[in-house]
């Protein structure tokens, strides 16, 4: 047994965090945690990592007791963690980042003593193995600015071994990564797992923990609410823990057909990622347009286009058969397209404005008079937003710093709901969103569609694109590779085009068409 | 008043109350209303600075550009001869444009702020000492100026006027900070520029905005300081006076960070920094230790904020641990 944690409790002033909270991990297996946003997870590997201590049960590592741990305690004892939110230098090389803190030293006496120089031979010779054995595909020597999000991944993971970790945790490591990307992190998960290591794997995509889990402890309100066996893993046993009841969809149907005419209408689109490329596509009012594609391939400077971000470098964009210039994002909502971004806490929201000053700050002259701000305006206007979104905070004058990931979101969204959506493009619109969360994200963009918006929806979870869409466009290298109808929506579809491959053609589509 | 100024305002009571029991003259009217000049004229352009650093940018050119509008003035007014109310409007228009120039250059090409205004600083020293060939300008007896010398250097009820004009400007530049659209989009985009660019603000626009009234605010105060010292002796005229404007910003609670900030605060800033120049003198400090004890008091806000700001996170670990659980 390389761990067991006996009782684990944690008590915070008025919350108690973790409650009597029992798990074990053997050499060789994967653990899957799984919980809801505040259930707990995060603040159980904490407490393994010895950054909170907890206040009443124990932690046996290896066969020795500790009643807490601290940091260094935690590493020496072979606990590594891969973050969620990546810790690499990217002014470093990888070698210097799998080694940072253990660097070795030129032992020559000319060179070596005070000056302490760092070997950058050595250095190279022993994070090149650590690399082959993951199956990277980048040297020791590659800057870390060059890498993608997955390759950093690696490097994290490459540190993790070089620290000869017996355990590593993984948070959320695949929310940022392309389908082929996470296939490679789990064939690296395998890889170690066959070399004995211990690994406990902590994500909101079900389907992968279905893939690659041995067993599953999952939490609820900081309380362990169920073990899952192999054989138990499956969507609708761990949603049922989760959240404690059944899920009965997360995905509402449409309640009205999309119209044909008067959506957005995208022409010979060219965006600076892709200049030799150009886009063709047509969103139709009360649709909802689900835009896959591995990252890199062109989602996001095609939405980053049509909101005015990075303005086009040819091609018409037209709303309602009115041909638009988009030159910057006050263009774009000025027309009513609105874009919900990928990164919420740097382009969704002034995390230490509040809710209400958030809602307001795109409309911000309509809550004014003779250029003065009316608090009472903005705070109407967003108190609307927080009881129609069901937003989870005490009151609108809450910074929006302090909300969770799916009230942040909802927040976004507030923004332009209380103004006149006629698109809305949303980018991951529920990376880090928990699963109640993203039932009701799906709603309010179901609502959308059916009052008529037309509906851009790009996402990298392919359960998302597959259960919300009306209609997949699937972009390769900077243009649309192929657009599936509903009926022929399905993994295998969406891969092939992404790939640049030709999709399957079933029956229905000659229906469909 | 937030936790930072009212924190300020019991620290000046406190040093007032200290100096006043030590020498009692600090309190006298000459001695109050004295300062009360300096304030006025240290704090209209403190005003300026605060609200470039609260876009996240500085002003290091605010001294030199005293330096070379005022040559400008005197030359027109004491030199040519032209009237006064054209001069201050050429003078008004200059700041302005520095403060436009500045503003284009941070936002349309995008060099930094410290770097724009570090060539500023020294330009404008420059251009200053050769436009009189390094010689003084003086007042002189120059026609026709009372007027403009009554209105800048006067008193009102025994309160000089620099000190009811600081308060003029105190009072709009509250409003248009913390009550305005404007207000509100330089909060917005010294704190968080992407999010403020996607919610549709022209964050060039209100960026160049901040240096603009910066610039409009320095050539305000170039005048009120020129009738205070009566010359311009270009090499030296307003040296430091940016750092000053700076301290007086970061002392009332402006992060160089941006998005922070208060009128209020650069006020009770700028009184901090004019009491302690005041104490040196009337308690007999020597005046070579100035900028020591400047500093020092500056250090010494610095860290009692950063130990307030902690003690206060520490009690209420729920937000965190709701935020770390999550």
């Amino acid at each position: 047994m390389l761990l067991e944690l006996d009782g684990i409790g944690k008590s915070y002033p008025g919350v108690r965090a973790l409650d009597d909270v029992s798990l074990n991990l053997t050499a060789g297996e994967v653990l899957g945690l799984v919980g809801e946003n505040g259930a707990g997870k995060s603040t159980l590997m904490k407490v393994l990592g010895g950054v909170v201590r907890p206040d009443a049960g124990r932690i046996r590592l290896h066969g020795r007791d500790f009643p807490a741990l601290t940091v260094a305690e935690a590493g020496a004892q072979g606990v590594a963690f891969v973050h969620q939110e990546l810790s690499v230098f990217d002014n470093l090389d990888v070698a210097a980042n799998v080694l940072m803190g253990r660097e070795p030293v030129i032992g020559n006496r000319l060179w070596g003593g005070p000056l302490r120089l760092v070997d950058r031979r050595a250095a190279r010779a022993q994070v090149a193995p650590l690399l082959a054995r993951l199956g990277a595909d980048f040297g020791p020597e590659a800057p870390v600015a060059t890498l993608s999000i997955a390759q950093r991944q690696m490097v994290e993971i490459a540190r993790a071994l070089s620290m000869r970790a017996r355990i590593i945790i993984l948070d959320e490591p695949t929310s940022s990564l392309t389908l082929s990307e996470t296939d490679r992190l789990l064939a690296a998960i395998a890889a170690l797992r066959a070399a004995g290591t211990g690994i406990i794997y902590i994500s909101h995509r079900l389907g992968e923990i279905t893939t690659c889990a041995d067993r599953v402890t999952c939490l609820r309100d900081g309380r362990v609410v169920g073990h899952l066996a192999r054989g138990e893993i499956n969507h609708a046993t761990m949603t049922r823990l989760m959240i404690g009841r059944d899920l009965k969809s997360l995905y509402t149907p449409p309640a009205t057909a999309p119209r044909e005419a008067g959506g957005l209408s995208i022409e010979g689109l060219v965006t600076e990622a892709f200049p030799d490329r150009s886009i063709d596509l047509a969103l139709r009012p009360g649709e909802i347009l689900g835009l896959a594609g591995l990252v890199g391939a062109g989602r996001t400077s095609l939405a980053r286009a049509l909101f005015g971000v990075e303005p086009a470098l040819a091609g018409r964009i037209s709303l309602g058969g009115e041909e638009l210039r988009i030159r910057n994002p006050r263009e774009a909502i000025a027309r009513g397209i609105y874009l919900v971004p990928e990164d919420r806490k740097r382009s969704g929201l002034v995390l230490d404005m509040s809710i209400a000053e958030n809602v307001s700050l795109p409309d911000l002259p309509g809550h004014a008079r003779a250029g003065l701000v009316r608090g009472a305006s903005e705070a109407k206007a967003a108190e609307a937003q927080r009881q129609s979104l069901r937003i989870r905070a005490p009151g609108v004058a809450v910074n929006a710093g302090t909300l969770s990931g799916g009230n942040q979101q909802k927040v976004v969204l507030g923004k332009w709901l209380a103004m006149r959506p006629r698109a809305l493009i949303f980018d991951e619109p529920t990376r880090g969103v928990d699963v109640g969360a993203k039932g009701e994200i799906y709603a309010l963009m179901r609502g959308l569609a059916d009052r008529g918006v037309a509906v851009l929806m790009i996402s990298s979870d392919m359960e998302e694109v597959i259960g919300v869409s009306d209609r997949v466009a699937v972009m390769h290298e900077g243009r649309i590779a192929g657009m599936l109808e509903r009926a022929e929506v399905d993994e295998p579809n969406i891969l092939r085009l992404a790939t640049g491959q030709q999709p399957e053609r079933h029956m229905a589509t000659a229906e469909a068409v | 008043m937030g936790r930072k100024e009212l924190g300020l305002a019991v620290l000046i009571v406190a040093i007032a109350a200290i100096t006043a029991a030590l020498n009692p003259q600090f309190l006298s009217t000459v001695n109050l209303m004295n300062m009360a000049n300096l304030i006025g004229l240290f704090g209209i352009f403190s005003i300026g600075q605060g609200l470039i650093i609260i876009t996240g940018g500085i002003d290091l050119s605010v001294g030199s550009i005293f330096a070379l509008l005022g040559v400008v003035f005197l030359d027109l007014t004491a030199n040519m001869g032209v009237a006064w109310p054209i001069a201050l409007m050429v003078v008004l228009a200059l700041g302005l444009v520095m403060g436009l120039v500045h503003g284009l250059l941070v936002t349309r090409l995008g060099l930094q702020p410290f770097v724009v205004t570090l060539c500023g600083l020294l330009i404008y020293r420059g251009a200053a000492r050769y436009y009189t060939g390094d010689s003084t300008i003086g007042l002189g007896y120059a026609e026709g100026l009372d007027g403009l010398a009554w209105l800048a250097a006067g008193r009102s009820f025994g309160v000089p006027h620099s000190f009811l004009a600081l308060i003029v400007v105190a009072l709009v530049m509250g409003v248009v900070l913390h009550r305005s659209v404007f207000g509100r989009y330089l909060f917005a985009v010294g704190r968080n520029e992407e999010a403020a660019r996607y919610s549709g603000i022209r964050t060039g626009a209100v960026v160049t905005g901040a240096y603009v009234l910066g610039g409009l605010l320095a050539a305000f105060s170039t005048i009120l300081l020129v009738f205070y010292t009566s010359s311009v002796s270009p090499s030296s005229f307003g040296n430091f006076y940016e750092l000053y404007a700076i301290a007086a910003a970061v002392l009332g609670g402006c992060s160089l960070r941006g998005g922070e900030g208060s009128v209020l605060g650069i006020v009770l800033g700028t009184v901090l920094l004019q009491i302690l120049q005041n104490l040196v003198n009337i308690l007999g400090i020597p005046s070579s230790l100035n900028f020591a004890v400047m500093g020092g008091v500056i250090l010494i806000g610095a860290l009692a904020d950063r130990q307030l700001a902690q003690r206060r996170s520490a009690p209420a670990p729920v937000k965190g641990a709701v935020a770390a659980a999550e």
